[in-house]
């Protein structure tokens, strides 16, 4: 399948910094393409370089196999990171006034109910709850009816509940067929809502794939996790290779049944055992040496 | 240049300045009370122009000044203001101060003048009349009546001219500013809105807000000052068009680049605050120093306040306000056609 949105080796430099540095990847129509990275890892500006609003110093962005040019804003739905609402406006009409930019727009009932606006929509744009203003944004995102969805870390600093039923939104609009690119340092949320990730840090993408796939590529064992106090001669008993973080002890294995029976030979209570698969998490600290929100 | 998105953002600016009560009301409010002060300070009978101190030991020195009014024609000149005094050292000290133009003691017959105050001067050629005229060139004496050009006549299109030029410049360069910092022009940048219809959506709501508070604040301060107007409205309202349309643009340049509100701030104090002082808001600069006029040439509100003047007060037409007219037009293309080529939506 062809791709919708093809970049290849971008490069970005800003004085003393190179924020980009060759990133190539591909966006499938109607796939969610995450990239992901710590803050600082150049995901932003590769985003923003795609939409338009960051001028490249290298390599190339192809829309449906051309070139992109400023037709491609009226293709394109953008939510950056932090955004101001013009002041003393409702968002019913800062809804209104985005449409108006655009030849093609969605209804405004429909993005009410698409994200949920009905309780706020002629609220002021400044008496908004966190939760409340990503979901404006979001549909300020849809409002030309984008056939391409960007979503620049669009849950930091939402509560858990917020986020989750953010990913709701972002599920329904995948499911009406927009293609998204969405940039999160949050690895669970890029679990649960990426077809394919991209995994960036210092401006080049050192990992690429579907995350699971990803996840096999690299990892073939799982992680045991049990409290410290459950053995019973404390950190002087661990098997090898097993790690202490926080009174939790954290044992891989890629033989479940033998690690457990040395663990009973052990006379280790299994009350508190948690097994739990490799994450996005671990696959960046393998591959970097350092924790992602570091 | 579509329209319509120019419209959309015209209406959307528009909501945000009316919505917005606290500038709205300040920048009603605020010409309103500098009229109104001049309104209260310039009422009734105008000051008089020369202060007298009269002595005498007298236990009644006001009634002792009437008897001398009666017997001296000096005590009788209008314009002169005549201060009944008791204490003589005092009164000396004030002359020495020129807070007393002369001093006259009743009780002998003498009096003071500063020998470095003009005016004491005057008061001395009055005291003891100028002289008869030369012979064979005895003057005619004629009359002419007229509304007098009082201050507050002089100065209400000075008052005007820069209410306009903060609203200009705080109201467009800071807010543009404000939008820049906190990433709404960015938001905008990212849609096909381009930046000359962002640019003239901001010119257009600020000049008919600009136009239409000014026009009602020359209509509210006129029915409780009634001060003169000779000239045309229409050419009233076009170098206020044209005024306000080069302040705005100015204020375009000055924001198109511009992140801190702070700088912002300070760059557009250092436009205003000449301009309040340089380009004859409060007082003409007849007589100051050639320099320093040719510098006010620069300002948009030196060419807005002589031209408001001249319709205002001697009821000049078109044609004669031409140099003004021309200059206005020439700095809002040239700041426009700086502003959005340097304009920057990061």
């Amino acid at each position: 399948m062809a791709a919708l949105l093809q970049a290849t080796d971008l490069r970005k430099h800003f004085t003393n910094v190179t924020a980009v540095d060759g990133v190539s990847f591909a966006l499938e129509a109607g796939t969610c393409f995450g990239l992901l990275g710590p803050n600082g890892a150049g995901k932003t500006t590769t985003v923003e370089m795609l939409e338009g609003i960051t001028p490249l110093d290298g390599g190339e962005i192809r829309y449906r196999g051309r070139l992109v040019d400023a037709a491609f804003r009226n293709d394109a739905g953008i939510m950056f990171q932090s955004t101001a609402l013009q002041d003393f406006i409702t968002v019913r009409e800062a809804l209104q006034m985005f449409g108006q930019f655009y030849p093609r727009t969605t209804p405004i009932e429909q993005l009410v109910e698409q994200c949920s606006l009905g309780e706020f929509l002629d609220r002021d744009t400044r008496k908004l709850s966190g939760g409340q203003r990503q979901r404006v944004l979001l549909a300020m995102a849809l409002v030309n009816d984008p056939r391409v969805v960007f979503l620049d870390e669009p849950t930091t600093g939402l509560d858990p509940q917020a986020r989750r039923n953010f990913w709701a939104l972002v599920h329904d609009i995948k499911a009406r067929g927009k293609t998204i690119l969405l940039t999160t340092h949050y690895m669970e949320e890029a679990y649960e809502l990426c077809d394919d990730i991209a995994i960036m840090d210092r401006g080049r993408i050192i990992a690429q794939g579907p995350p699971r796939a990803l996840l096999k590529e690299y990892f073939e064992d799982v992680v045991l996790q049990l409290p410290l106090s459950d053995f019973p001669q404390g950190a002087n008993q661990l098997p090898a290779g097993a790690t202490v973080r926080e009174g939790t002890v954290e044992i891989l294995s890629r033989d479940l049944n033998q690690t457990v029976a040395d663990l009973l030979a052990r006379g280790v209570s299994l009350a508190g055992l948690q097994i739990r698969p490799r994450s996005l998490e671990d696959l960046f600290l393998a591959l970097t040496g350092k924790a992602l929100r570091q | 240049m579509s329209w319509r998105r120019f419209y959309a953002v015209l209406v959307a600016r528009n909501r945000e300045f009316i919505r917005d009560r606290a500038a709205l009301g300040w920048n009603i409010l605020f010409p309103v009370l500098i009229v109104a002060g001049f309104a209260f300070a310039f009422s009734g009978k105008p000051p008089d122009q020369y202060k007298v101190g009269v002595y005498t030991a007298s236990q009644d020195p006001a009634a002792m000044l009437d008897q001398a009014a009666r017997h001296q024609p000096f005590f009788r000149t209008e314009y002169i203001q005549f201060i009944p005094l008791t204490n003589l050292a005092t009164a000396i000290t004030k002359v020495e101060r020129h807070q007393l133009d002369m001093l006259y003691d009743l009780d002998r017959q003498r009096y003071w003048i500063n020998s470095q105050s003009a005016k004491g001067y005057l008061l001395e050629r009055v005291l003891h009349g100028a002289g008869p005229p030369a012979a064979g060139a005895t003057p005619s004496r004629e009359t002419v009546s007229g509304r007098e050009i009082r201050y507050v006549d002089w100065v209400i299109s000075g008052v005007l001219g820069m209410n306009m030029m903060f609203s200009a410049l705080f109201g467009v360069g800071y807010v543009i500013v404000r939008y820049r910092k906190n990433g709404v022009l960015k938001r905008l940048h990212a849609t096909p809105l381009t930046a000359l219809e962002f640019l003239a959506a901001q010119v257009v709501s600020r000049l008919w807000l600009i136009l239409a508070i000014t026009g009602g604040v020359y209509v509210g301060a006129n029915l409780f000052i009634d001060f003169s107007m000779f000239g045309s409205y229409w050419n009233l309202l076009l170098v206020a068009t044209l005024g306000a349309i080069s302040m705005i643009s100015l204020s375009l340049m000055v924001a198109a680049r511009v992140r801190s509100e702070e700088l912002a701030g300070g760059l557009l104090n250092v436009l205003s605050w000449p301009m309040m002082f340089l380009s004859e808001v409060w007082f003409s600069l007849e007589g100051a120093h050639p320099l320093m006029r040719q510098l006010a040439e620069i300002f948009p509100l030196t060419h807005v306040t002589s031209a408001a003047r001249a319709i205002m007060l001697d009821g000049a037409g078109l044609w004669d306000i031409t140099p003004q007219l021309a200059t206005l037009a020439l700095m809002s293309l040239v700041f426009l056609v700086l502003g959005s080529r340097l304009f920057r939506w990061q």
